[in-house]
């Protein structure tokens, strides 16, 4: 997704250690989240993250379709990532293209294991994200709406799971890249984490690092999904809280 | 999809209330839903806007890249209107291909722009036969509780009323200007229930209607478009009364779209 | 809108430790350890190394044996007993499918009715889109639901309509020993189903039903905050009949207050501050 016209590699880290839009290596965009933002949705979640915005859906566990995907003793985790034409620079074509699938089936696993299928046999757990405005790390934003979502949708699952990308600019390792950095850095690792277990679930890996580099690039993005954790629970908390029972109900 | 199995019941309850003139959520029959026009909701697109009708929502984002004048029409510029039921926005729709529905969707936003002459497709003409912009109209449905059509065309709408031309990125003029707007047509969809006949209808209303007629009017007195859709019918004195009804709340919408 | 995070400072201290869940009104999100008591882990939670964790975002319960996460969203999670409303989704020859807002569609065997129905005469019984009132009778691993239509109060529905609410919000439609649809029903009239999967029947006058149905609304947006059996009945009574109004005579009889034991068994089960 490279702008149009050719144009000079940006400065993308500053002598004395600013990104270019003047972050530190460790720092994320902002990040804001909200929980339920859609009425037919059995859960959803917006997230405005950085320049991104992604809404995710999930419908289910519901009633496979096509049957034939049903497994007998338990759900599956179906994921369509899904980018709108208008998200991008330049128009992308609707429907979905071959990283598009990729990352949808990558992200359906990183749910399928976490979440209690067993629970639900011969069903389908549908998760959706739309990409509505791109601005690198869409996967990322993607996976952290629909997790939020699939919690909003009371699907039982071990934990929330941030996600976060690292990456490599100007031989320097840093947290959640934007655009020009994704664009002109040299690695990027987008990872999602499990909290409760300290593990990854998704994880992918392009560019050039050092072994050197990859150890710091993945301490470093173990530390912002934690950062991310805390905003994913805020938003669900702030939705919920008004549900429970106000203080002083006579029991 | 057939897991929305609408009960036979909820049917027929929404039709006793039309016969006497109320509606499940305590509209009038000619009530529209709240609606709002949010513009400029996605930065990527050199226009945009977020359409809500009640709790259905449309996101609509406009795109103008340079391509070719078709030969029939060398001076003009290409328009191209797409709308995407995604799967996120109601249990009724599944992954794949374009269903009819979406295709009707944008065919009937499209005929509506496009007769309007919403937009001077000959200002869209850089050279003549040779450069042309393409506008992408794509309308991307993010929860359909309902009248899709109408939160559509708004949120189409909305987003042409707010779009700049990429004159700088594409070097075709020095500066960026602003899509120059010639007319503000909109949709209202009406729902026949028995006898009575609703305007907005609600994802049950649709769910019980025999017959759903969309009318789009410009403001300058003109019916633009129209379309009959569902299984039912609708008499000619019924359309011109519906046609009278449009133009009522057309007025209030369109404003909502160019006020924005 | 939503929750804001600029980066910069943790928002709380969390020494390697895991966020505490809030603990004045118990919501617990999933992946929060939780305090068992040492209680058995029950639904909406599991075990790890000794330690409890919720698995959905709800409340916990303390139910000795067990300690369990009362969820408060998603889809009805059907368990024997319980009483709910269905629209047939499909016939066939010696069963039909049910839309009971489940994960699954609960098939009703034509033995599971009181009609003596020979093989392929199902469609003369119940049609797609009929509404009924069932009983979940079997819960099998395979997540077949199984449903009877015998039993006290279950049947098909005639007339009346069918408003849906979140399932976690059953509680607090029936009210503490039935006082929300005592409510309900003494000022309208109306009578009411409580299905503990959200759906509700109701019957009445076109304005018996309206009111009902606008208090539903009501309860569904509001959920758990205290006093809304108090707002609905004054809401009720400014919404009465001017006639109504000055002469609050007997309500009719209604079904509630015949067959209080009809009730769904989980009105008491809702979710309160800690004991």
């Amino acid at each position: 997704m490279g702008s149009v016209g050719a144009k000079d590699v940006p400065v993308l880290m500053s002598p004395d250690g600013k990104r270019i839009d003047g972050r530190r290596a460790d720092e994320l965009r902002p990040l804001a989240i909200t929980a339920g933002a859609l009425k037919q949705a059995d859960g959803s979640a917006f997230v405005e993250w950085g320049a991104n915005k992604v809404m995710a859906a999930v419908y289910g566990p519901r009633e496979v379709h096509p049957r034939h995907l049903q497994q007998n003793n338990k759900a599956i985790v179906q994921c369509r990532y899904n980018m709108a034409a208008f998200s991008v620079d330049e128009r992308k074509r609707p429907g979905l293209d071959r990283r598009s699938q990729e990352i949808s089936k990558v992200i359906a696993e990183a749910f399928e294991s976490v979440i209690f299928v067993e629970e639900f046999p011969r069903t389908s757990i549908d998760v959706y994200i739309e990409v509505l405005q791109a601005n690198a790390g869409t996967r990322c934003a993607g996976l952290v709406a629909a997790s939020v979502a699939l919690a909003d949708a009371g699907i039982p699952m071990v934990d929330l799971v941030p996600a976060v990308a690292v990456g490599k600019v100007a031989d320097s390792i840093v947290l959640d890249l934007k655009k020009e950095e994704d664009n002109y850095g040299s690695a990027d690792l987008p990872m999602a984490l499990v909290p409760q277990s300290g593990r990854l679930v998704l994880l992918q890996m392009e560019g050039h690092m050092t072994r050197d580099e990859l150890h710091r690039a993945l301490d470093l993005g173990v530390a912002g999904c934690r950062k991310i954790y805390d905003v994913m629970r805020q938003a669900l908390l702030d939705k919920y809280r008004a549900d429970g029972p106000a203080p002083g109900v006579a029991a | 999809m057939s897991e929305e199995v609408a009960a036979e019941i909820l049917t027929t309850h929404i039709l006793d209330l039309a016969r006497s003139g109320r509606r499940l959520d305590g509209r009038g029959l000619d009530d529209y839903r709240k609606s709002s026009v949010v513009p400029g909701f996605v930065a990527s697109a050199d226009g945009s806007a977020l359409a809500r009708i009640g709790e259905t929502a449309v996101l609509c984002g406009i795109k103008l890249e340079p391509g070719k004048p078709y030969p029939d029409t060398p001076n003009a510029g290409t328009l191209t209107t797409n709308a995407e039921l995604v799967p996120l926005s109601s249990p009724m729709f599944e992954p794949g291909p374009p269903h009819p529905r979406a295709i009707e969707v944008s065919r009937v936003v499209d005929r509506a722009i496009r007769a309007a002459e919403t937009i001077d497709l000959t200002k869209l003409c850089v050279t003549s036969g040779e450069k042309c912009w393409t506008c992408y109209v794509d309308m991307h449905v993010l929860d359909h509780s309902g009248n899709i059509i109408d939160t559509a065309s708004l949120a189409a709408l909305g987003a042409l009323a707010h779009t700049t031309m990429p004159n700088v990125r594409f070097g075709v003029a020095e500066a960026d200007a602003p899509l120059a707007i010639q007319h503000y047509p909109v949709e209202c969809t009406f729902a026949r229930l028995g006898e009575a006949i609703v305007i907005d209808p609600s994802v049950e209303e649709e769910g019980a209607a025999n017959g759903r007629l969309t009318i789009a009017t410009d403001e300058a007195g003109n019916v633009v478009a129209m379309q009959k859709g569902l299984i039912g019918a609708f008499s000619p004195d019924d359309v011109k009364s519906l046609v009278d009804r449009a133009f009522r709340h057309g007025d209030r919408q369109r404003r909502l779209a160019k006020d924005a | 809108m939503g929750s804001g995070h600029r980066p910069g400072p943790p928002s709380r201290g969390r020494g390697g430790g895991r966020p505490p869940p809030d603990r004045e009104r118990q919501l617990v999100l999933p992946g929060d350890e939780i305090d068992a008591h040492g209680l058995q882990p029950g639904p909406g939670t599991y075990r790890v190394h000794g330690r409890t964790y919720a698995s959905v975002l709800g409340l916990i319960q303390h139910r000795p044996p067990v300690v369990r996460i009362v969820p408060l969203s998603g889809r009805y999670i059907p368990h024997a007993g319980d009483v709910v409303v269905g629209t047939v989704t499909d016939v066939q020859g010696t069963f039909w499918l049910l839309d009971i807002g489940a994960p699954r569609w609960a098939p009703l065997h034509m033995t599971g009715t009181p009609w003596k129905i020979d093989f392929g005469e199902t469609e003369n019984y119940l049609r797609v889109g009929d509404s009924v009132v069932v009983a979940v009778e079997s819960l099998e691993s395979t997540g077949r639901i199984g449903v009877t239509m015998n039993g006290d109060g279950l049947g098909k529905l005639e007339g009346g309509t069918i408003v849906t609410v979140s399932p976690a919000r059953v509680p607090r439609v029936i009210g503490r020993g039935g006082s929300m649809i005592t409510t309900l029903t003494r000022h309208t009239g109306a009578k009411i189903s409580v299905g503990q999967n959200g759906r509700i029947w109701i019957d009445g006058s076109e304005e018996a039903i309206r009111r009902v149905t606008e208090s539903l609304r009501l309860i569904d947006e509001e959920g758990q905050r205290s006093g809304l059996t108090e707002r609905i009945a004054s809401y009720l009574t400014s919404t009465e009949a001017p006639a109504e109004g000055l002469m609050p005579g007997p309500a009719p009889p209604t079904r509630a207050e015949r067959e209080p034991e009809g009730e769904p068994p989980e009105a008491e089960d809702e979710p309160r501050l800690e004991e």
